[in-house]
């Protein structure tokens, strides 16, 4: 959109293309419980409204947010008529208060080795080895907790392979100065291969031991008991309250801490930071090997927290999925844990709609990572990556 | 002997690297196998053997000759989609990108192949294997091409957008030929395709058993393609100048999005014909179960990054990790000496550091500095790679 025609038309088309978003939304709310319209009527009136609101945007100049009320009345009227196809009984039961508690099951290992990301990408470290980061969590977790009963232990074991895999990945991106990428391509392999190989070492072709200390689910009193919140919330897992208070953490040390002003410093323009006294490599060091902890405990909730069991390659592409969180929330920790709610909740609903749709697990497993296409898509142009992200530093 | 001076001083550093870069990788693998308890001299000789290499020694003996043949053989299968799935990385690379989405366009190729090959049995033969070659090429480069038109339109990470699009292509193939999904072979009680066709099947080129399929030669058709594709075209011309600088290439008038879109697709292409060469020449079929379980579009990333992009590079590496791969798998390595899965996964640590060291080639510019300052005070070489990775991550 040019400046000129921002100028002429205001802010409204703007406004507009925000009422189709909406206007789409209500469509396909009023086809869901509790109301569950069964009049296909409804949400198409409300879709063919929102598109009507979207081209009048994106005509008017509007064409980001006027292409996602296109989109979004498209999509919605085509849910909604779906949904309208099918029992009102069943898609109750898709979209019950459980689907929240699964929302968070799933984003939580996301949430995880997104607040990795946001420390390492801030620094100016691109980190693609997060997914090995992860893998590595998930073993050793898992491993820590077999070999001393303890799901606690099992936790300090996973942070610190995650540290020493982040360790390699951060002499070779900083002091080495190696291509980022790269780098941690060389990381997701090395994960892999060393997980796979000591898994089959240790524990052989039986898989892992059954009886392993997992991390507890919190019962808050009193909520467990209440219809909707206790299905959604009286039942989660330690460490997902855990996440909430590290994306607190994260927020405020980043934004509001000295050392979170020199780790974006020496991100946004390392030549600066180091002319005012900044260690750059030091800084470096310490947000990678601190994202490679955080996106190891990620793995580890997934081993220890979630599955109980280890399997080869049991992260499938979460690091990457959580790297496309950061770029999708900007780089900052409530858009990137937004980002991860989203990516869950398509998980939760894939996850209840085999059982009860009879729908294809395969064909729904693929709904996350179009979803993370379709947001890269959608917001990456809108979104900007620290100053120096994945330029190595060379001391003058 | 100043000729051979000069030679050496240019292309040095390039084949030095590389043979140094695996050597450190095999001795680390090696002590990982020491220290979780085995004999890595013993595995390593195990999967030596296993390759089949020994069949080209002319001091071995004939009786182990019929049987290195067998494996050698093999090698060979799994080399030729190597070098294909590794041109996949290398095309893009050249033009500036990082293409992980090897697996996925070879998985989409596969499925393109075998859609063409089980239909129509009654076509001729040369007809219905070309057009079954076509159709896994043009589903390649379809699925590559979609990271590129994302990047170009977008500027979304190719990095991200093709592992995106890898687990929807193996989810989605997946969901193709399982239990009642619209691909199914005609067993209803197995998830797998059909069987293809005998007219859409690859030719034998040499063995009885299992034997060498003529995709071999169109990998090394491919190599050639590339070859020319890159330096003696205007087009491949467009794809270094973007891969160099792309802000250069714009300014002087070459199309960067096109080139971007066009790399990927190419590509994705040469991943899409390793997965035809698979399918219709020794596999004839998919199972669920291994559109999951195969790596070879992943080992084709270390085949490029090991072969330097150069298309003899990637002849030599896609030997290098084919014979790794056929000697540390259950067929060939025997299991008292050295356990075959627990060899399947040092093969992906090899290559994990084989990556991490080729990424890092100060570290070995390094110990070359050191090596050559102590003869004479010249500058060290320079070693140049073009970066990758342009664009927001």
């Amino acid at each position: 959109m040019t400046v000129a025609a921002r100028m002429r038309t205001g802010a409204t088309p703007r406004h507009v293309a925000i009422l189709g978003i909406l206007l789409g939304a209500v469509g396909l709310a009023l086809a869901l419980p509790p109301l569950q319209i069964q009049a296909a009527a409804v949400p198409v009136v409300f879709g063919v409204l929102g598109l009507a609101c979207g081209l009048w945007a994106v005509s008017r100049g509007e064409r980001r947010l006027g292409i996602w009320a296109l989109v979004v009345a498209v999509a919605a009227t085509a849910f909604a008529v779906w949904v309208q196809t099918k029992s009102t009984a069943s898609t109750e039961q898709v979209l019950s208060a459980g689907l929240i508690a699964s929302t968070l099951v799933y984003a939580t290992p996301l949430a995880y080795a997104a607040l990795g990301g946001i420390f390492s990408e801030r620094s100016g470290v691109v980190n693609i080895g997060l997914e090995g980061m992860m893998l590595m969590g998930a073993f050793f977790g898992i491993w820590g907790a077999d070999w001393s009963g303890s799901w606690a232990v099992g936790l300090l074991v996973a942070m610190a392979a995650g540290a020493l895999t982040a360790l390699v990945h951060a002499v070779f991106a900083i002091h080495l100065r190696a291509d980022q990428i790269v780098t941690g391509t060389a990381i997701n392999f090395l994960a892999l291969g060393i997980t796979g190989y000591l898994f089959i070492d240790i524990y052989g072709s039986n898989g892992a031991p059954s009886s392993i200390s997992l991390v507890p689910n919190v019962n808050i009193p009193g909520v467990e008991h209440w219809s909707y919140l206790g299905a959604a919330i009286g039942q989660l897992n330690l460490m997902t309250w855990l996440v909430f208070a590290l994306l607190v953490l994260t927020e405020v040390v980043l934004f509001r801490t000295a050392a979170g002003l020199r780790i974006r410093a020496v991100g946004e323009h390392p030549l600066a930071a180091d002319t005012v006294g900044i260690p750059v490599f030091r800084t470096r060091y310490g947000a990678v090997v601190l994202s490679g902890i955080l996106a190891a405990l990620g793995g580890a909730y997934l081993s220890i927290g979630f599955v109980g069991s280890f399997a080869n390659n049991m992260t499938a592409g979460r690091g990457f999925i959580a790297l496309a969180a950061v770029i999708f929330g900007k780089w900052r920790p409530y858009g990137a844990f937004a980002a991860c709610l989203l990516f869950g909740f398509a998980s939760g609903v894939a996850d209840r709609l085999q059982s009860v749709a009879g729908v294809s697990v395969n064909l729904l497993s693929t709904i996350p990572y179009v979803l993370t296409l379709i947001a890269l898509v959608g917001l990456v142009g809108r979104s900007r990556a620290p100053a120096a992200d994945g330029q190595p530093y060379i001391k003058g | 002997m100043t000729r051979v001076r000069t030679w050496l001083r240019v292309h040095g550093p390039g084949i030095l690297l590389p043979v140094a870069t695996t050597v450190l990788a095999f001795l680390i693998g090696g002590l990982v196998v020491l220290l979780t308890g085995h004999d890595p001299l013993a595995a390593y000789r195990a999967i030596w053997n296993g390759t089949g290499i020994t069949y080209l020694f002319p001091w071995t003996p004939a009786a182990d000759k019929t049987f290195a043949a067998l494996n050698l053989q093999q090698t060979l299968i799994i080399t030729t989609p190597l070098v294909l799935t590794a041109l996949a990385v290398a095309f893009p690379y050249r033009c500036g990108m990082f293409n992980i989405g090897g697996q996925g366009q070879y998985t989409v190729g596969i499925v393109g192949a075998i859609w063409v090959g089980t239909r129509w049995p009654h076509m001729s033969k040369p007809e219905h294997l070309f057009l079954a070659l076509a159709a896994a090429a043009a589903a390649g480069a379809i699925w590559g091409g979609i990271a590129g038109v994302l990047k170009a339109v977008s500027g979304a990470h190719e990095v991200i957008s093709t592992i995106m699009l890898n687990w929807i292509a193996i989810y989605g193939a997946q969901w193709l030929f399982e239990l009642g999904g619209p691909m199914q072979g005609s067993q209803p009680d197995v998830p797998q395709s059909s069987e293809v066709a005998g007219s859409a099947r690859l030719p034998a080129i040499w063995g009885t058993l299992q034997p060498l399929h003529a995709g071999f030669y169109l990998a090394i058709a491919a190599l050639f393609v590339y070859y020319v594709l890159i330096n003696r075209t205007t087009f491949g011309f467009g794809v270094r100048a973007v891969g160099l600088n792309a802000d250069a290439a714009r300014a002087s008038g070459i199309p960067v999005a096109r080139n971007y879109v066009a790399a990927l697709a190419v590509g994705g292409a040469f991943a899409g014909l390793a997965g035809a060469c698979d399918v219709l020449g020794w596999e004839f079929h998919i199972v669920t179960n291994d559109i999951a379980a195969s790596q070879i579009g992943f080992i084709g990333i270390a085949v490029a990054l090991l072969g330097r992009n150069t298309a003899i590079g990637i002849a030599l590496s896609a030997l290098l990790f084919g014979g790794l791969q056929v000697g540390t798998s259950t067929r060939s390595l025997d299991p008292s000496v050295f356990p075959p899965e627990l060899a399947s996964n040092l093969a992906i640590i090899i290559q994990g550091l084989i990556i991490l060291f080729i990424g890092a080639q100060l570290l070995l510019v390094y110990i070359w500095r050191a090596r050559r300052r102590r003869h004479t005070d010249e500058p060290p070489p320079a070693v140049t790679t073009p970066p990758v990775g342009a664009g927001t991550l």
